[in-house]
């Protein structure tokens, strides 16, 4: 049985596609062998000027990234998906804690935060990781902005008191700019939520570590 | 080898005659997205232009060996092949700027001035010639991402080149222009609608150039009509 040419033809035609594909594969599995290793060195690196942004390095001798735990979705922390939470110690004592909250009510949607926390419940700093807040008009949130952000330094739940963690017009602490309210009063209420959190949960963040993780 | 009049006739094609964001609006969707500020419109138009670059003289190299019914899957194939490679290589070599630029390299691959510039030219010419045109049409893309760039950010925000030093570092930060001080911002400028009525301003202009210049010609040459 002879094959036809149009047969032929779309054999032939198969095989140069297989080929440029099994080329471009190849090619694709290469670059990635090779830049692996320094992606996900350079992620680390990342994470890690990102947390040391909300908790000084003097205050921890551990291997943080190792120390990372997954939290549940908490209505407290704003998250619907498992968030990460990272235990600084110095000496095997705790001193601070870092989380992952959300605001979930932002003028457009989520806005994550990244918290460092002592381990007396005081904010050490707070830092917007992703938001989609309006360029130049909510945006003042993202730390490359303003220094807005910083007021949350060193405040605690009973710092101010409770009824006085919102935004001045609401009759609070924290200031905001006239016009975009909306954005730092999602962020002001996620941070005290996320205080709220720590309270709660505080007796197991300050709890040794489990003896697998002092192993890594 | 390629004579310099080519060269002259390819370049003027790619930034001016063919020009992929004023003449042929090819492309259009990275040109509006990043468009708000100067560093993100070149660094996505240098971008752009790499990749063009890589694709078309790949897509040319191989002409002779891809039967005319599959080339469009196979100059695809090529081109995000290329895309992710140089995605992968920005991200392990050049971190700083792949996390401003983030998302934009793989929607490269989307980009059809890409295939189009592949499949119209490269797949009928020499390598030499096609990566000359890719150049080109990827400098006069970013040309005009410059410029719109500029309009917006300007008309936004009152400055040029805001966030350099998300591509040169902290030392960068003095680098800003602020063209217009104190000024109050202007909203719309920034936003999608922004990148669409300064566009609009660009190619009526543009237009309008054109017109002025084959009236005067005309004017030169009674005659000849």
């Amino acid at each position: 049985m002879s094959m036809t040419a149009a047969t032929r033809n779309a054999f032939r035609t198969g095989i140069v596609l297989l080929l440029f594909a099994l080329v471009g594969t190849a090619m694709l599995a290469f670059t990635h062998d090779r830049t692996e290793p320094v992606i996900t060195r350079s992620q680390q690196a990342e994470k890690l000027a990102l947390i040391n942004q909300v908790l000084p390095t003097s205050s921890y001798d551990n291997d943080l990234l190792a120390s990372r735990q997954d939290l549940p979705p908490d209505d407290l922390l704003g998250t619907r998906q498992p968030s990460a939470l990272w235990i600084a110690r110095r000496g095997g004592q705790a001193t601070a804690v870092v989380l992952e909250a959300v605001a979930p009510d932002g003028y457009a949607g989520d806005i994550a935060l990244l918290i460092g926390i002592d381990i007396d419940g005081k904010v050490i700093g707070v830092r917007v990781t992703a938001h989609h807040e309006t360029p130049g008009l909510g945006d003042y949130i993202d730390r490359t902005k303003s220094a807005w952000i910083d007021q949350f330094s060193g405040k605690s739940l009973t710092d101010p008191e409770s009824k006085r963690w919102k935004v001045a017009k609401d009759g609070g602490t924290f200031d905001a700019r006239a016009g975009a309210t909306i954005t730092p009063r999602a962020v002001v209420k996620a941070v005290k939520s996320a205080l709220d959190y720590f309270a709660r949960h505080r007796a197991a963040f300050a709890a040794p570590p489990a003896t697998k993780e002092k192993k890594a | 080898m390629m004579t310099m009049s080519e060269f002259r006739s390819l370049f003027h094609n790619g930034l001016i005659k063919q020009n992929t964001g004023l003449v042929q609006l090819l492309g259009l969707c990275p040109l509006l997205a990043i468009s708000n500020n100067v560093v993100n419109a070149l660094s996505l138009g240098l971008a752009t232009t790499m990749v063009m670059a890589a694709s078309s003289g790949a897509v040319s190299s191989v002409r002779h060996f891809v039967p005319n019914e599959i080339r469009i899957p196979v100059f695809v194939l090529i081109i995000a092949a290329l895309v992710t490679v140089i995605d992968l290589a920005m991200n392990a070599f050049v971190h700083p700027l792949y996390l401003v630029l983030g998302i934009f390299i793989p929607l490269i691959t989307t980009n059809c001035i890409v295939l189009a510039r592949a499949d119209a030219f490269a797949a009928k010419n020499h390598p030499l010639h096609s990566v000359v045109d890719a150049i080109s049409m990827g400098l006069g893309l970013t040309l005009v991402l410059i410029v719109l760039g500029a309009i917006r950010e300007l008309a936004g925000k009152g400055t040029l080149l805001s966030g350099i030093d998300m591509v040169f570092g902290q030392a960068a930060q003095g680098w800003v222009l602020h063209i217009l001080p104190h000024y109050q911002g202007f909203l719309l400028a920034i936003l999608p609608p922004g990148a669409f009525i300064a566009l609009g301003l660009l190619i009526a202009a543009n237009n309008w150039y054109k017109a002025r210049a084959v009236q005067r010609v005309r004017a030169a040459v009674p005659m000849a009509a």
